[in-house]
């Protein structure tokens, strides 16, 4: 799934984007000191088969509806890690910009759940590893379909983590994961499928390629990465450990500089979540919500509310309500005009160039 | 059918980016890094803020109109995908019932704010997103990708992914048109798709070998050269500084309330 933009903080969209970055960086390194011209075509070209084949459907069994590929795991045991990832990150950038699915900032999210993670984990630590020599053996299968699904367990976990640091949905952490986990086991199970119906298709139809391209990829790799595989392996760590640690950095540091009620928001949002049953639960997220509001407005008038979070839980309420009306009305009128302003000054830069083009 | 339609609307995006105007001659790497900062300033805001977000409307509108851009056609691209944001949103209105304020005695819950926030960052980000594809290009954002340092390989392969993108999928529109041509489902079944997807795959290698023993006989070094058309213009210094500096004071002041405080400072 992918994620947007608008559901993301600076902070937590731009840690993302290092280490995308970093990955990206990487992978480019790696792919020219592999010096491989024939792959460079070959990657583009398979971005673009990626795009057609997410386009066809096909009926799922006794559902109704219908199911398409995602494509990952396949661009990495044809192309190996590296070049897959790119691919990866180039097919979901074209998404980015021409659907507008996910969006620029959410790309660092999006390349890192379904680019980094098959690429550099699941593929060499689970499918790599799993497999027998045999294409379309029981096993090899199996290792597919594991590294299929637990690409997309992991990557469904970080879209809730990034949505519940980020904090700007109200979405509760458990709520969005017990929702998010079990979607994805059935999208994994059917992505499991393809990956292996395809494989097998291409090992009947292309032996060559299945034995040759990933034979001589080994070859190359024992030839030239063999010692750095484990180089590889311990950066991505130092690159995963160094991404945690910049988010943890980033969250406490939001917390730390934010006002208290920053603070106890989010530590509500992130932790409190675990007792929904508990009775003072609705009470401390109504009073978490007038405090964010109160804090996001600072010019409002009600602003004198020291001590909220410590005494003044039942008369809060009332005092927003009643000091509130004469601001928000200045702020409804302001924002109507605002909108006013901006649509007429669109209209006339779209009068202005009008007779500018037709000429 | 679908496909056809998703490649119809990769083309309608590549002819609007065709177009000359003010905006479309604009150095590719101010527009991107002016979005960019767009989208950064638009996320900032906390979780209940929407006022503020208003004035930002004026990017993405300023470019629409300056690039003649049909807003009707983005707006729907923006409903398309729509959905995963407005499920996270909805979550506000579900949860948070706690009424901030009344308008005209009609009671605005926390979660409905948090809700228009969402939807209106939404609205901004992919809008500011697609404009800036239908206002720029592609290809010519892939060159300014390179001239801002970012790994020509990357580059390299978004250029190659675009070039062949519409060959890939006209090949597959072939394919399931025959397919559903012969077939009395309309849907797929599993057993013809995963042929079909191996099919294509198939030829797909196959291109990618022509074009490699075709690329090679033209001197392909595994890099395109890219011949600087783009200039960095005065008029790409005032792009940048007035958009930043605008997107900087929208978000340190709120100016529809400064806006609105005028207004009824001014009648009462």
């Amino acid at each position: 799934m992918h994620m947007a933009d608008a559901l993301l903080s600076p902070e937590v969209g731009g840690v993302m984007w290092v280490a995308t970055a970093g990955a990206i960086a990487f992978s480019a390194q790696k792919l020219k000191k592999q010096a491989d011209p024939g792959k460079i075509p070959l990657m583009g070209v398979m971005g673009a088969f990626i795009f057609a084949a997410q386009m066809i459907n096909f009926a799922i069994p006794g559902t109704g509806s219908s199911g398409h590929i995602g494509g990952g795991m396949i661009l990495v045991m044809l192309l190996g890690p590296s070049a897959g990832f790119l691919t990866i990150a180039s097919v979901l950038i074209v998404q980015a910009v021409f659907f507008a699915d996910g969006g620029l900032l959410a790309l660092g999210c999006n390349i890192f759940n379904m680019g980094v993670i098959p690429c550099f984990l699941t593929f060499p630590l689970i499918y790599k590893k799993f497999k027998d020599n045999k294409p379309y053996s029981l096993r090899s299968m199996a290792a597919i379909m594991a590294a299929v699904i637990i690409a997309l367990q992991l990557g469904a976990f970080s879209v809730v983590l990034e949505t519940v640091f980020s904090g700007v949905s109200g979405v509760g952490f458990y709520d969005f994961l017990l929702l998010m986990q079990p979607i994805h086991l059935a999208i994994g199970v059917v992505e499991g499928l393809i990956t292996i119906a395809v494989i097998n298709f291409l090992a009947k139809a292309r032996p060559d390629l299945i034995e040759q391209g990933p034979a001589r990829q080994n070859e190359q790799s024992a030839a030239v990465t063999a010692p750095t595989t484990k180089k590889i392996r311990t950066r991505i760590i130092i690159a995963i450990v160094l991404g945690t640690a910049l988010l943890t950095a980033g969250i406490v540091s939001w917390f730390a500089s934010s006002d208290p009620d920053g603070l106890e928001w989010a530590f509500f949002h992130t932790t409190g979540k675990e007792e929904p049953s508990q009775p003072q639960d609705d009470l401390h997220r109504s009073l978490q919500a007038i405090q964010e509001t109160t804090a996001v407005l600072p010019d409002y008038n009600f602003k004198n509310r020291e001590g909220t979070t410590a005494h003044g839980e039942t008369a809060e309420p009332a005092t927003v309500h009643s000091s509130n009306n004469g601001t928000s009305l200045a702020g409804i009128v302001g924002s109507l005009l605002t909108l006013v302003l901006i649509t007429s000054a669109a209209l006339l830069l779209k009068i202005i160039r009008k007779p500018r083009t037709r000429k | 059918m679908v496909l056809e339609h998703s490649l119809l609307n990769i083309r309608k995006l590549d002819t609007l980016s065709l177009q000359s105007s003010p905006i479309h001659k604009l150095d590719p790497r101010s527009k991107l890094i002016t979005t960019l900062g767009f989208i950064i300033t638009v996320i900032s805001f906390p979780r209940y803020e929407l006022a503020q977000l208003l004035p930002f409307l004026l990017y993405p509108l300023f470019l629409l109109y300056g690039g003649n851009i049909p807003l009707g056609y983005l707006l729907k691209k923006v409903a398309i995908v729509s959905p995963f944001a407005l499920f996270i949103a909805i979550w506000g209105p579900l949860t948070d019932h706690e009424v901030v304020f009344r308008l005209f005695s009609l009671p605005v819950s926390a979660g409905i704010i948090s809700f228009s926030s969402i939807m209106l960052r939404f609205l901004l980000t992919v809008l500011a997103t697609l404009v800036l594809i239908a206002g720029t290009g592609f290809i010519p954002l892939c060159y300014a990708l390179i001239r801002l340092k970012v790994p020509t390989v990357l580059a390299t392969q978004l250029l190659f992914l675009y070039r062949y993108l519409y060959v890939l999928v006209e090949e597959a529109l072939r394919m399931v048109r025959a397919e559903h041509i012969r077939s009395l489902r309309n849907k797929m079944r599993f057993g013809t798709f995963k042929h079909i997807l191996g099919s294509l795959l198939l030829r797909t290698i196959d291109r990618a070998e022509r074009i490699h023993a075709a690329m090679m006989c033209r001197g392909f070094a595994g890099t395109f050269r890219v011949k600087k058309t783009a200039a960095f213009k005065t008029a790409d210094l005032f792009f940048i500084v007035g958009w930043v500096g605008f997107f900087v004071s929208a978000r340190i002041y709120n100016l529809p309330l400064i806006l609105g405080n005028l207004i009824m400072g001014a009648t009462a």
